[in-house]
């Protein structure tokens, strides 16, 4: 059985491994970083250290959000990395287990099938698993 | 079993210090080889090793020292002097045992390192006729002037306190010698026990160990010691003892991690300090002004500790530069100063190995063989200096020989076969160009791969991890004199003081290392900016300033083939120039405005972000923002035309560039015909579109209206006889000036601005020409400039004599 941490973005419910998760905040003052790829969002402060922040509707090619709204933060750590991705809202910590998982269909877009790991059919909705590396690595 | 592991550690950290303290004795003692304190203490180190891998139980390592001791006995005793083979010898046991020890440190089986070639060596060395050294012992101890007071710290010298009235002490070490010192030494320790000589006759006392070293006396020590006696401690102990006393040994990662720590106190000193400023609240600001105080020696203090005196590399350049001269074959002297200069640790880490191998550099391919030196009428002895001295607010070091020099041409040549440069870029290129060619990747210039360097992997490494460490790296050379390398790098990495600067909505910091000055634009001076074609310059007295927009780099407008948009300063608004340079790029960035100096914590930057090249790390402001930590040299690269080597960005005033070098920058134009003309830019002082409706005649002369006077203007297409001409509405003039009086020079189009070397200039004579040059590829006919004016205003040096005639005369040319 595996915790994940959910998160929606444009709609879709997405989840990450518990372990790696290091807190949820609410959105905080970003700096641009000009010249950088357009996945960075900026750099946060978090308490000191500064952490890369990465929007995932840029990562997973989705329409920017609407003026307005704040995205929130689920700070993760990556290969000693700290690293804030960027999500529309977070949701509940849900436990799955092997049963319910199924590989990415074939007809998923590219961009998607390199951070999508597969998809837990929940009772009412799929929760897609992100490759936390690979999401960060671009 | 822990205690036992503190012990080897111990014992481990110890003997690398001593280890490294033998290399120096022993190189110092090939050259004096009469110097008992050195050979003292090179015996003592080899015999604490000795004494304390048989304690714990290292037999490996205990039969190398033993064999070294042996060795070191007889020259202890004068029975043999210290010549090369010895000292070859003595190193290769020392780099054994430190073989032994780092296997020991790594966990591994001690006896798992050979030892047996170089137990061989030792036994060979011995082994070769002992007694023509023995045969003069006595000069040997009396040379010494007074063995006495060498004692002290010296078993060696024990034989001598015997003579003393103090029983006690000599005793004891008498009994250490007994139990170490082959059979001989100990007889001699023996003969004088019982001669109470009193210590006002040293000289005579030392004569005579001396003397029983030499006849064989296999005897067993006999005086007993007093029980009671054993306990005590020996004087000269407690001398060696005391440094240590005053000092501990802390772990690095612990200094590491108070430095962190400080850094964030440093931080929220900031925000405390920014947030007691816009209060009213006096207690808060008073407190916050303590803070500062507090924070500010705190971090000075913990700066401090991590400071370690470059001497720690300085000492074992010895070893190296005699191990490289002797493999190399060649003569070298070393000279150091300024070891006492002190950088941080981790910043000595990163410059060691580059220092190592700038030296090693300088060995092989700067000093010349002997053979050479002397036919070049140098002495035969190779001089390789070594300098450590602050300057600016960094730590400077030199390596300078004295050896054969670097040729550029050769440079260029090499660069040209290894095919990292076109000819057309080589033949732009100031020599001082050419030099930093040395710096790319695979360029070596050594004609033959040697055992030390050659091998393509070089400067390049050297200049990466200088400037890993925010440092930078020069060279100067003269062919024949020889060749100065120069690191620059900053005392600390941590903490360093910047410049806060704003562009658009974002906020920079600007490390104050690469700050020069600071110039405010505003809307009524904005004029001031100029245009060389379309790259907008800034006069800064009297030099061209190449400007570069904060705002237009970050937003990559600025376009790699140069074409920055227009500089525009909004009516009503200003902004700021601040000057800045890196290596020797100098430009002008132009931001918004300027906020505060600080002192900022770098934090690392993702690598991601890192690799974009225009910043070198983050910070956090004193607000909370964070905010990036501009790259100087990355905003140069990105911004400045072509590459970094070369064009509008190098600055004619660092030294290296005016010592290297007799290169000036000329304005190249086209004069039609295809044809383009190339001027120096200190000749140049302003240049101008002048509409040609404004052009009136006067006595069959070409003038303008020009700032309230008559300009008058020479066609250079009509004065050189270009094909093709050109007519167009609006004039490209080149204005000459001097002491109020102005001459516009019109050509077709403003080209470039070029480096111009003497060395590439040949004298190709025509009408108003004075030679040709290589100008950007291309050869140019060289102009003459001075009657270039006159044909414009016959009387434009009548008023004052052309100061620099000499100079600019040669330098209009035209390129067909």
């Amino acid at each position: 059985m595996t915790q994940l941490v959910t998160f929606r973005l444009g709609g879709a419910l997405y989840g990450v491994d518990v372990t790696q998760v290091q807190e949820v905040l609410h959105q905080q003052q970003r700096t641009r970083v000009p010249l950088a790829p357009r996945t960075v969002a900026g750099l946060v402060n978090l308490r000191g250290q500064v952490v890369l922040a990465v929007d995932l509707r840029a990562r997973l090619a989705l329409p920017d959000r609407a003026e307005g709204d704040d995205p929130m933060m689920v700070v993760v750590r990556v290969g000693g990395e700290t690293v804030s991705l960027l999500v529309d809202h977070v949701g509940e910590v849900v436990t799955v287990g092997p049963e319910t998982f199924e590989e990415p269909p074939d007809t998923l877009p590219r961009v998607m099938r390199s951070v999508v790991l597969g998809a837990h059919k929940l009772d009412h909705d799929l929760l897609l698993v992100l490759d936390v590396d690979e999401a960060v690595a671009a | 079993m822990e205690d036992a592991d503190d012990i080897v550690r111990e014992f481990l950290v110890e003997s690398y210090e001593n280890l490294d303290q033998l290399d120096q004795d022993l190189v110092a003692l090939e050259k004096e080889p009469g110097a008992r304190p050195l050979l003292s203490s090179v015996f003592r180190t080899i015999h604490t090793i000795k004494g304390t891998s048989g304690f714990l139980a290292f037999g490996n390592l205990e039969h190398v020292t033993h064999a070294g001791e042996n060795l070191l006995v007889e020259l202890r005793d004068g029975k043999r002097s210290m010549d090369q083979p010895t000292t070859d010898v003595l190193l290769a046991v020392v780099d054994r045992v430190r073989e032994i020890l780092r296997t020991i440190e790594t966990g591994g089986d001690e006896s798992s390192v050979a030892i047996d070639d170089v137990v061989a060596r030792v036994e060979a060395v011995l082994a070769t006729d002992p007694a023509a050294a023995a045969a003069t012992p006595e000069p040997e101890p009396l040379a010494t002037p007074a063995p006495v007071t060498t004692t002290a710290a010296e078993p060696v010298a024990a034989a001598e306190p015997v003579g003393e009235p103090a029983p006690v002490t000599t005793a004891v070490i008498v009994e250490r010698i007994a139990e170490t010192v082959p059979a001989s030494a100990s007889a001699a320790v023996v003969t004088p026990a019982p001669t109470p000589a009193p210590v006002a006759a040293p000289v005579p006392v030392a004569a005579t160990p001396a003397a029983a070293t030499a006849a064989p006396a296999p005897a067993v020590p006999t005086p007993r010691i007093p029980p009671s006696a054993a306990t005590t401690e020996t004087p000269d102990e407690g001398g060696v003892r005391t440094i240590s006393d005053s000092s501990i040994r802390v772990d690095v990662e612990l200094l590491d991690g108070l430095m962190r720590e400080v850094g964030e106190l440093v931080l929220a000193r900031n925000q405390i300090t920014r947030l007691a400023s816009v209060g009213a609240d006096l207690d808060l600001s008073r407190a916050a002004q303590r803070l500062d105080v507090i924070a500010g020696e705190l971090q000075e203090g913990v700066m401090k500790t991590r400071m370690q005196p470059i001497e720690h590399i300085w000492s074992k350049m010895p070893r190296v530069v005699r191990d490289l001269a002797a493999s190399c074959g060649r003569e070298v002297a070393l000279e150091m100063s300024g070891g006492d200069t002190e950088l941080d640790r981790g910043l000595l880490e990163a410059v060691k190995d580059p220092l190592t191998h700038l030296v090693r550099n300088a060995i092989d391919h700067g000093i010349e063989p002997v053979a050479d030196r002397v036919a070049a009428g140098k002495p035969a002895q190779g001089l390789l200096t070594l300098r450590a001295y602050h300057a600016g607010g960094l730590v400077v070091v030199e390596v300078s020989d004295d050896g054969r020099g670097i040729d550029a041409q050769k440079v260029a040549a090499s660069a040209l076969r290894k095919g990292l440069r076109t000819a057309e870029q080589l033949a732009a290129a100031t020599p001082a160009d050419l030099m930093q060619l040395l710096f790319l990747p695979g360029f070596s210039t050594a004609e033959q791969v040697t055992n030390v360097s050659g091998r393509g992997v070089g400067m390049d490494v050297v200049r990466t991890k200088i400037e890993s460490v925010g440092g930078s790296v020069d060279v100067e050379s003269k062919p024949g004199i020889g060749t100065t390398w120069r690191l620059r790098i900053p005392l600390t990495l941590a903490i360093m003081p910047a410049l806060t600067v704003e562009c658009g909505e974002e906020r920079f910091a600007v490390p104050q290392v690469n700050l020069l000055e600071l110039v405010a634009v505003d809307d009524r001076n904005a004029t001031s900016i100029e245009y060389v074609h379309s790259a907008p310059v800034y006069r800064l007295r009297g030099d061209l300033l190449p400007l570069v927009s904060l705002a237009h780099v970050l937003d990559g407008t600025t376009q790699a083939d140069g074409s920055a948009p227009v500089l525009s300063v909004a009516p009503g608004s200003s902004a700021v120039i601040a000057v800045v340079a890196s290596d020797d790029v100098r430009f002008g960035m132009v931001v918004d405005r300027v906020l505060d100096t600080e002192e900022i914590v770098v934090k690392a930057l993702s690598p991601r972000l890192k690799s974009i090249g225009t910043y070198s790390g983050a910070t956090v402001l004193g607000d909370g923002r964070v905010a990036l930590i501009l790259d100087v040299q990355g905003l140069a690269r990105r911004a400045l035309v072509g590459e970094p080597e070369s064009g509008l960005g190098r600055t004619r005033s660092t030294a290296a560039a005016a010592g290297a070098s007799t290169a000036r920058q000329v304005l190249v134009a086209g004069i039609g015909g295809g044809r383009r003309v190339a001027m120096p830019l200190a000749s140049v002082t302003r240049l101008e579109q002048i509409p040609a409706s404004l052009v009136e005649l006067v006595g069959g002369r070409e003038v303008v209206q020009y700032r309230g006077a008559i300009l008058p203007l020479v066609r250079l297409d009509r004065l050189l006889g270009a094909m093709g001409g050109f007519d167009e509405e609006t004039l490209q003039v080149v204005v000459h000036s001097q002491d109020g009086r102005g001459v516009g020079l019109v050509v077709e189009s403003i080209v470039d601005i070029l480096a111009d070397d003497d060395s590439l200039h040949s004298d190709l004579d025509d009408m108003g020409l004075v030679g040709s040059a290589v100008l950007g590829g291309k050869v140019t006919e060289l102009l003459d400039v001075r009657s270039a004016i006159l044909a414009a205003d016959p009387a434009f040096f009548d008023a004052t004599t052309f100061d620099d005639a000499p100079h600019d005369r040669d330098l209009v040319g035209v390129a067909r």
